[in-house]
């Protein structure tokens, strides 16, 4: 046995499997890795992150949830772990996102509308209430009010006796990809990537449990871009915020770890797959032979994956269950770690329960029934996916010597510089437009929509978010606005402040005293833009 | 009347997000195809008012105003941007694109929407749409 295989062994041997037969369903027995070295496990990564593949553990089946109150989304949760979900995905109302209150003239129509609202610790409350937090895992899809979100997420904890270093979670706080894909940001980028460091900082120190950054692909491709842009942009934001916590001082082994990513999965099945196999082969030369990396586990690209909304179409709704199978099944292959599988009813609206319910059991048919969880990296060594997973890498290392020279020597640099001459935008922009075309001149088929387009049905069961909502949520929040501590609120918010203008102090312990205050998520950002300032995207087409 | 033959001059078209709704992809290409069929494309970007894009639009003396949902916000900004324009002795159609469910279409119809464009709408649907809303 090679020294390789001897030490893949090993690590296989240590890692308990999962008490299923790993055979086919005819019983024929089968190998957890066939192939040479580097095996699974193995620097570069290229065939996944652990020796043992699934066999040890499946990857997590985590449904992005949120709409309504609060109480509508706890309701939501519950029934997703009730029907074998494995972790906890939070989905935020638009006001949420960009850091207004339910109550604001912004808020207008959009209250609990793509997501929940969510104004103080109060709605927090009721969002996890009754979900063991030092149980579950929860992600949470928030960036420009990052920071408020989790100090809410620790106050809530406090509430229910679970110590801030047993939570365990992601928050996405991956500002960079809002200047180029989802913008959603509040404040410009520096003062943005401060807060950031700040809380890779924090976690680093005191939750180490928590991924405090999920550098996100998923919105770059959302708005258009191709695959190997989608990895070469998210890459290259994870070596900007990498280059920003270097600078601080902090040490790559112990904040690398806790770095995650947060990919796409389209419908080319090969692109998809050599994506996946390219961004941990990328992600761990580039932390270990650039920054210096010495722990295995801080050149470990982990990743969640999202099937792509934007392939969902409103034709023939129903459709969307291949489409999501088939790009789920791309995911599993290409050895994600957490996986949400859209409702095939969300080119029209939020999901219903039973769509919801759906997408989940495409995952779980996935996992249990195509025998995909027996052998690590099954398609590893096929020619053509080696030369795709070879093609992503040469493409993304083409935009990163791109943004090094356009950063001298920083990647960090040359990401500010890319949004700030529209690089990135416009490079999206392109390529949405060319697929655009080319479906609209029929060389590319989507079913239904440009090509048999027999048989479209009657519009769908929708979810249907009512107006009240809106008025509630507004009557909820003036009541916590006058049952609070006034003087307490006051206190807190000028600490956020002053915290703001001094760089060499960390905003988080003061952020957790605000929202303990029932300070609001708004009250808590205007506190900051006298010092930060607000972004405004120039608008370019 | 304007119109885009010979001799008159290009549709002038002011496209905008209203609110705090991000996603530009289906406007950004929208507003390509208005400009490859000829028309003038003003493409305001994100986070307008409905008093940013009346100001706009009667600035750039516009033909039509395009507003693109995504958030299931659309019940309750498409009239508020009527009454916008209503206020402001605007007389001019506006379009939405985007993702608006089909029992909402007659309610932003008899509100006084022109037209609404659905996603995967192909690009002649969508230049004869503002074409036609224009001409009428």
């Amino acid at each position: 046995m090679t020294d390789a295989k001897e030490t893949w062994q090993q690590r296989f041997d240590a890692t308990p499997p999962r008490d299923v037969p790993f055979e086919t369903m005819s019983g024929v027995p089968v190998e957890p890795v066939y192939g040479d070295a580097p095996y699974p496990g193995q620097y570069p990564f290229t065939r996944g992150l652990h020796a043992a593949g699934y066999r040890s553990r499946l990857w997590t089946m985590r449904m992005f949830a949120g709409f309504g109150t609060a109480e509508d989304t706890n309701a939501r949760f519950r029934e997703l772990l009730r029907h074998g979900g494995t972790g906890l995905s939070t989905a935020f109302d638009m006001p949420t996102l960009m850091g207004y209150d339910s109550d604001s003239e912004w808020a207008l129509g959009e209250v609990g509308r793509a997501g929940v609202a969510v104004d103080t610790l109060a709605d927090m409350e009721d969002l996890y209430a009754g979900i063991d937090l030092s149980k579950v895992s929860t992600s949470m899809t928030i960036n420009g009010p990052a920071a408020i979100v989790l100090a809410m997420y620790i106050a809530v904890g406090e509430k229910n006796q679970v110590a801030r270093a047993d939570l365990a979670g992601t928050i996405q706080n991956d500002i960079l990809k809002e200047y180029q894909a989802q913008k959603e940001y509040i404040f410009p980028p520096r003062p943005s990537m401060r807060i950031v460091t700040d809380m890779i900082d924090f976690t680093s120190a005191e939750m180490p449990r928590w991924h405090p950054v999920s550098i996100s692909g998923y919105h770059i491709r959302e708005a258009g871009s191709t695959a190997a842009h989608e990895l070469a942009f998210t890459l290259a934001n994870g070596f900007a915020y990498v280059e920003a916590a270097l600078a601080e001082g902090q040490n790559i082994n112990q904040f690398g770890p806790r770095l995650s990513f947060f990919f796409n999965s389209h419908s080319d099945f090969f692109e998809e797959i050599g994506k996946f196999r390219a961004a941990r082969r990328i992600w761990a030369r580039w932390m270990k032979e650039r920054y210096g990396a010495t722990d295995e586990r801080a050149m470990m690209c982990r990743f969640h994956t999202q099937t792509a909304g934007v392939s969902l179409t409103a034709q023939q709704p129903e459709n969307n269950i291949a489409r999501v199978a088939l790009q789920g099944l791309a995911a599993a292959l290409g050895g994600t770690q957490s996986l949400h599988t859209d409702s095939y009813d969300e080119a029209l609206a939020l999901p219903t329960e039973k769509a919801a319910r759906i997408a989940l059991r495409t995952q779980q048919i996935i996992a249990h029934e195509t025998g995909v969880d027996l052998v690590a990296d099954p398609l590893g060594g096929a020619p053509y996916v080696e030369w795709m997973t070879d093609e992503m890498e040469r493409q993304a290392e083409a935009v990163f010597a791109h943004l090094d020279e356009l950063g001298n020597g920083s990647i960090l640099e040359g990401v500010y510089a890319g949004i700030e001459n529209g690089y990135f935008v416009g490079e999206i922009a392109d390529a949405a437009y060319r697929l655009e075309r080319q479906v609209n001149a029929g060389e590319r088929i989507i079913v239904g929509v440009n090509d048999f387009t027999e048989g479209t049905d009657d519009e769908a069961n929708l979810l249907r978010i009512d107006s009240e909502t809106e008025e509630y949520q507004r009557k909820r929040l003036e009541a916590v606005k006058h049952d609070r501590n006034h003087q307490h609120v006051t206190d807190a918010l000028a600490a956020v402040t002053a915290a703001a203008e001094d760089s060499t102090v960390n905003l988080m312990p003061p952020i957790i005293e605000a929202v303990r205050a029932y300070a609001t998520e708004e009250e808590i950002v205007d506190a900051m833009k006298p010092v930060f300032g607000v972004y405004v995207e120039k608008a370019i087409v | 009347m304007p119109a885009d033959g010979l001799n008159e001059r290009p549709i002038r078209v002011v496209l905008a997000k209203l609110g705090l709704d991000g996603h530009d992809r289906g406007i950004k290409i929208v507003a390509r195809i208005l400009r490859d069929a000829g028309m003038e494309v003003i493409y305001l970007g994100l986070r307008q008012t409905t008093a940013s894009i009346v100001a706009a639009a009667e600035e750039e003396d516009a033909d039509a105003i395009g507003l693109s949902m995504h958030n299931a916000g659309h019940l309750a900004l498409a009239p508020k941007m009527l009454a916008a324009m209503h206020d402001a002795d605007l007389d001019i159609p506006l379009i939405i694109g985007g993702i608006v469910p089909d029992v909402d279409i007659p309610v932003l119809t008899d509100a006084g929407v022109a037209a609404i464009l659905g996603p995967g709408a192909p690009a002649e649907e969508v230049v004869a749409a503002v074409r036609n809303a224009v001409s009428r």
